[in-house]
């Protein structure tokens, strides 16, 4: 967030700005900044206050001021544990793949070849592709034990099929959720590979620096602040992903593929516990909260110079 | 021993052809420069010997070997280039050493280099930098000193210096004479700027259109420039073209008041036009009744330049002293040394001689 007022201090007044005009800016700034206010801190705060409150949705009428119990149960649940590992291994993993993928496919097309046009745009596509509608794809087209194609392959090669969704839940998700966001990743990092000056790299080819030193000494540090704005975008996104879970495997089996997100959700929603469901989303905007300080920590000095 | 052979040097992109089989000889330890106007393979020309850019056909050959399908590291070559291309993420240091690193080079020895470099570029003080936090003439002493750590055979320049201010090049353009002086390494430079190229230079190459039109010293092109092209161009302000008509002995030029001067040369049968050239400063200008009219001077203190106007249309530049200058809109006869004219075929633009 500090680095956000910085950004509103530069663009809007700049270094040279007048005392006046810096305040006029902030004057026509305010409407916007109020209406963003009220727009976070009323669910905000109507979320905290039901966190506190024992709300069922079967039975309406007998809220009453609890305290901290929603939290307790919530945080005691071992739902959550299972949850928020499922959430860390889904962000992680997501990242992981997007961006060695995404790193791997900027390069491929970067080098000139034929059709390159449309190629690009078939990478990208993916993206315009609705969460809900790639995950029933993904579900019933390729990772079906019966009718999937991933099944016809295995049996074609003499395989047993394996039923992805039902025992590796969560990395089905993780891949198909990787499969969404490969695009952007690939899109970001190959606008920030084409900004690579082509000079550096010819001298550090005369320097003796093989194709391998090349990636590692001169391009990774070039595209470093690219992958940078890869992870803490997504990041925010993986954070909560939901559509992705509900549609394939509804969180299960067991808590075996449900993060923070989906546990409010089945708390508030499915066992109509309106207060459960506060706390837990409470919880999740701290946990957010924390992840996002650590990664400005470590990483946002990279955006910086 | 590490001189540059090019036999026959042949670049295509496509169909088409930009560098038209060079032959070109560059003695060990000398300093070659490569001029030329704009776009005429300079700067493909010394890529190739670079190994950055592929040759399609002929042989370039370094130190008496074949080196034409050679990668650029093991060519024993290191190149300069205009935009520096430092390595932005690295400090001075890491960008002088990184050669030499990416070699296996003992960490030792790498920084034993990297501050015998240092110290010749006075850039001791700035190891610890990032190039941006440099200015360009320091960026610029980088890259050369990022250049010497690689201890090449051959130094390649492309334009080092013309990202610099006018006052911080000469600066350079001395100290990469020094430094041709102290390492004696063979150079070859590519410039558009006369001047680096006259005072540099053991041998200048001039190029046109992906064809060498002359090879020589400084003074031999100046001197004694085989056609129209290279006379134009070596010496500044450049040499005055007027036109003449070839007669017994002699080539009558209008532009001089259809004076005749006398001349041991072959002249073309009588009648036909022939080019003359004369240089600004072996015109000499008296004032007069009718002649050529002043269009305007220019006043560099010592030596001004006029620029006339002929009776037949043509324009001239004549250099006089400074206090000497006539005022524009004057009428003046201008009268060149009769041994300083060069005379060009008017049709092939080759010297006659
Ligand atoms: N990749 C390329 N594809 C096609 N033609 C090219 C390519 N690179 C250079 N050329 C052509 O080759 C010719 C020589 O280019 P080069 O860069 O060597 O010129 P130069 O003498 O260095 O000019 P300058 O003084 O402007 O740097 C030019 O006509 C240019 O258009
Ligand atoms: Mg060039």
């Amino acid at each position: 967030m500090a680095d956000r007022s910085r950004f509103f201090r530069s663009e809007l007044a700049g270094p040279m700005a007048t005392a006046h005009s810096r305040a006029a800016a902030r004057f026509m700034i305010s409407p916007a900044v109020l209406l963003l206010l009220g727009w976070m801190i009323v669910p905000l705060s109507m979320t905290v206050y039901f966190s506190f409150l024992s709300y069922n949705l079967l039975m309406p009428g007998m809220e009453e001021f609890i305290g901290f119990t929603n939290y307790e149960f919530f945080l005691t649940d071992p739902a959550f544990f299972e949850a928020l590992t499922n959430t860390i291994l889904l962000v992680v993993g997501v990242l992981f793949i997007t961006i060695v993928g995404g790193t791997a496919l900027a390069l491929l097309l970067d080098q000139p070849f034929w059709g390159q046009g449309i190629v690009r745009i078939l990478v990208i596509a993916p993206f315009f592709v609705m969460p809900t509608v790639s995950a029933l794809v993904w579900k019933n087209m390729f990772m079906n034990p019966v009718n999937g194609l991933f099944a016809h392959m295995a049996k074609g090669m003499g395989l047993e099929p394996f039923d992805f969704l039902a025992h590796a839940p969560l990395f089905s998700i993780i891949l198909i959720v990787a499969w969404q966001w490969l695009p952007f990743a690939t899109l970001i990092l190959l606008t920030a590979l084409q900004s690579l000056d082509q000079e550096q790299l010819e001298a550090s080819e005369m320097d003796g620096a093989n194709f391998g030193s090349r990636f590692i000494y001169i391009v990774l540090p070039h595209m470093s602040r690219a992958i940078t704005v890869v992870i803490l975008i997504q990041t925010i996104f993986l954070l909560s992903v939901f559509a992705e879970i509900l549609v394939t495997t509804n969180g299960g089996p067991g808590y075996a593929s449900t993060n923070i997100t989906y546990l409010v959700y089945a708390q508030s929603l499915l066992q109509f516990d309106v207060g459960g469901g506060s706390a837990g989303g409470i919880i999740a905007v701290i946990l957010a909260n924390i992840v996002a300080i650590f990664l400005m920590r470590m990483i946002g000095k990279n955006l910086e110079a | 021993m590490s001189g540059v052979t090019l036999t026959k040097a042949v670049k295509k992109y496509g169909d088409l052809e930009v560098v038209h089989g060079v032959d070109l000889t560059v003695e060990h330890g000398e300093f070659c420069v490569f001029v030329g106007p704009s776009g005429c393979g300079k700067s493909t020309l010394l890529r190739m010997i670079a190994g950055l850019e592929e040759t399609t056909d002929g042989q370039i050959a370094i130190g008496g070997r074949d080196v034409t399908a050679v990668d650029p590291a093991d060519r024993g070559v290191a190149m300069v280039f205009q935009t520096y291309a430092l390595y932005p993420h690295m400090t001075v240091e890491e960008n002088m050493g990184f050669g030499l690193k990416m070699n296996g080079h003992p960490k030792a020895e790498i920084e034993a280099k990297v501050s015998e470099a240092s110290r010749i570029l006075k850039l001791d003080q700035y190891l610890k930098r990032k190039p941006k936090a440099l200015s360009g003439g320091q960026r610029q002493r980088v890259s050369i000193g990022r250049a010497i750590v690689r201890g090449p055979e051959v130094f390649l320049f492309d334009e080092p210096l013309s990202n610099l201010d006018a006052e911080l090049r000469v600066d350079m353009r001395v100290e990469i004479a020094r430094l041709h002086k102290d390492i004696g390494a063979t150079m070859i430079y590519v410039t558009h700027d006369q001047v680096e190229a006259m005072t540099l230079a053991d041998k200048i190459v001039v190029l046109r259109a992906g064809h060498i039109e002359q090879v020589g010293s400084p003074m031999e092109l100046y001197a004694n420039p085989d056609n129209k092209f290279v006379a134009g161009f070596i010496g500044s302000p450049s040499m005055n073209f007027v036109e003449g008509l070839a007669s017994s002995g002699a080539v009558v030029v209008p532009a001089f008041g259809n004076k005749a001067f006398k001349t041991d040369l072959a002249l073309p049968s009588e009648g036909t036009p022939v080019t003359v050239g004369v240089r600004p400063q072996d015109i000499s200008i008296a004032p007069a009744e009718s002649g050529a009219e002043v269009d305007l001077t220019e006043q560099l203190g010592g030596v001004a330049y006029t620029y006339l106007i002929c009776p037949t249309g043509e324009r001239i530049v004549v250099e006089t002293k400074g206090v000497e200058a006539p005022a524009s809109g004057s009428q003046v006869w201008p009268s060149p040394a009769e041994d300083a004219l060069f005379l060009f075929d008017a049709e092939t633009e080759k010297r006659l001689r």
